[in-house]
């Protein structure tokens, strides 16, 4: 027996919940804060218990509390000095290069010039290969015997026994720089390749900064005689300024957190020389077994990226409010 | 005088623009071509060791397509890839419309703690989900990696949304509600239209990450074949100190450059997603 006033009264009712926009605004968030809550929420919590306590991949009972002996144990041990020293070294010196070089490039994006889709085409490349495979690629261009890199700089005489002019060459005597087998030129290697790989994505990013910059300000800018070096440094970086606060705020967060670039392109070697804190979370925690102290090393980054987080977030409100 | 300047700063932006285009597209260059040739033509260092001194083979491509398990590592990705992107748009879409209009004061707090959430990076939950993901069982599947990533994406693409829906007037929807117009149907009808280009951006996006995903693959799946290419390739053509360079090079480029063509085709769409949400959110 159908009762179709009922069914009209229930379709009526749940219509009118839906228009209830005080019931629909947390109904629709719901899904989203229930995802984030179990599985960033959740593990984050875990990740506190678990560096507090003694678990290892054999027993993950959390019955022991050893409250900060994870964290002093690693503070004693030198590979953490190091590893910290170099987390910071990288972040720092590739943020710097990612920014300088992408506001060049997002400034000559910004123009039209014959064969830009082509350009645009290239510049994109290398944030399209798979981060890991893109690294290994590097891994060729880098090796210690046949790196093409070597090779064209011996060409242009500028390594190797012949060098200019029948001096020395400048960059040694050496066949090969081994990229990847001393102290500071590994590390220039992984933040090189870093910078190739998230170039295209500040660029994008401050590219999109540029392109909200008004028409006629710019205009007025030209009227008004103000040179190229005048209108990007008075003009248009005041004005991306909060976008820029973003990207790089993006960019240190990929950094700091990274592990794709080092893990496959030195496994944070040769002896500790380019060991960040994710690698060496990674080493301890997974591949040694001891999930307390590997997570341990990784809540480490937990307060360097809150401040530069803080910093950022404050650059970007302050310059939204003038 | 004139001339001659304007020409020395047309140098100057044609030859940025090589030096760019060198830095990014070279190491590609490189893969192309090595990926052809021969073991005894690769391993020279002479002086002519960049170029084919040996005519061009297939065997590399040979042996990816068919000694290895790339298509089923494409294919894993791909199928990660696609269910994300639902996961994400599923969640993603509502709650960033709540939080756009419906939410109100505490709406606007909520989308800077989404943001934030954003921020807190694998490297740090690496490890407890790795457990989180054992106790369910989903250890070496890549069902792990499908359950694990929507909470890199729905941060981010909620909060990229957000800018999307806060552009569009919200005269429109109103005036559809006038119309007779439930909320969701004013939503689906008026706003979604207007957001193409931000749902597009959280596609792109979406898929992207998911191809390009680490640390989580490295850690949560070692079942050959349930991996993604990111570890896949690398593990399986790397054995110990034998590296078979021209199928791991050819491996990269492969996906990389129709991934790129995607890229710069919705390119202006991406810069529009970014400005969207960075300067509405």
């Amino acid at each position: 027996m159908r009762v179709p006033g009922l069914r009209g009264g229930v379709r009526v009712q749940l219509r009118y919940l839906l228009d209830r926009e005080g019931l629909l605004g947390p109904l629709m968030l719901l899904p989203a804060i229930i995802y984030i809550l179990a599985l960033v929420g959740f593990p984050l919590v875990l990740a506190i218990a678990y560096s507090l306590s003694d678990v290892t991949a054999g027993d993950t009972s959390l019955d022991n509390f050893v409250g900060l002996d994870n964290f002093s144990r690693i503070i004693k041990r030198p590979e953490f000095r190091r590893a910290l020293q170099n987390t910071i070294l990288f972040v720092v010196v590739s943020q710097v290069l990612i920014i300088v070089l992408a506001t060049t490039l997002a400034q000559i994006l910004s123009q039209d010039f014959r064969g830009k889709a082509v350009v645009r085409f290239l510049i994109i490349l290398p944030w399209a290969a798979p981060i890991a495979l893109g690294t290994i690629a590097w891994l060729w261009l880098l090796d210690s015997e046949f790196s093409p890199i070597d090779l064209i700089l011996r060409e242009l005489h500028l390594l190797g026994p012949a060098g200019l002019l029948g001096r020395d060459a400048i960059l040694g005597t050496d066949t090969n720089l081994v990229w990847l087998g001393r102290e500071r030129l590994t590390m220039a290697s992984v933040i090189m390749v870093h910078v190739w790989r998230l170039l295209p994505l500040s660029t994008v990013i401050l590219l999109a900064a540029l392109t909200t910059i008004p028409r006629d300000v710019l205009d007025q800018a030209e009227v008004d005689g103000a040179g190229f070096w005048r209108t990007l440094f008075q003009i248009k970086i005041p004005l991306i300024l909060p976008i820029m606060g973003i990207a790089i705020l993006f960019g240190m967060i990929l950094t700091a957190g990274d592990m794709a670039v080092v893990y496959n392109l030195t496994r944070g070697g040769p002896v500790y020389y380019t060991q960040v804190l994710p690698t060496w979370s990674f080493f301890i925690g997974i591949e040694g077994g001891s999930l307390a102290q590997g997570a341990a090393v990784a809540l480490f980054l937990l307060p360097l990226l809150l401040v530069v987080t803080i910093l950022v977030l404050r650059l970007a409100r302050r310059s939204e409010v003038t | 005088m004139a001339s001659l300047k304007r020409r020395a700063k047309r140098i100057a932006f044609y030859g940025a623009v090589a030096a760019f285009c060198f830095f990014a597209a070279s190491p590609f260059l490189f893969m192309l071509t090595t990926m052809f040739r021969q073991d005894r033509d690769l391993y020279r260092v002479g002086k002519d060791s960049l170029f084919f001194k040996l005519p061009p083979t297939l065997d590399h491509l040979r042996l990816l397509f068919f000694d290895t398990n790339y298509t089923t590592y494409l294919q894993n990705s791909f199928f990660i890839g696609v269910l994300v992107v639902v996961i994400t748009l599923i969640i993603a879409i509502p709650a960033a419309y709540s939080l756009a209009r419906l939410t109100g004061r505490w709406g606007e707090q909520a989308g800077i703690l989404v943001f934030l959430v954003y921020l807190v990076p694998p490297t740090l939950l690496f490890i407890p989900l790795f457990q989180v993901v054992v106790k369910l069982g989903l250890n070496n599947t890549l069902w792990s990696l499908v359950l694990v990533y929507p909470t890199i994406t729905i941060p981010f693409c909620t909060w990229l949304l957000m800018g999307f829906f806060k552009s569009i007037p919200r005269d429109l929807e109103e005036q559809a509600m006038v119309d007779g117009y439930s909320r969701i149907t004013a939503f689906l009808r008026v706003v979604m239209p207007l957001s193409l280009s931000g749902v597009i951006a959280v596609v792109v996006f979406t898929f992207a990450l998911t191809l390009h995903e680490f640390i989580y693959a490295l850690t949560f799946v070692s079942a050959s074949d349930q991996r993604t290419i990111s570890v896949g390739v690398p593990t399986e053509l790397i054995r110990g100190d034998v590296f078979f360079w021209q199928s791991l090079l050819a491996a990269a480029v492969i996906v990389a450059i129709p991934v790129a063509i995607v890229y710069s085709f919705f390119l202006d769409r991406l810069v529009a997603g970014f400005t969207g949400g960075a300067v509405k959110g």
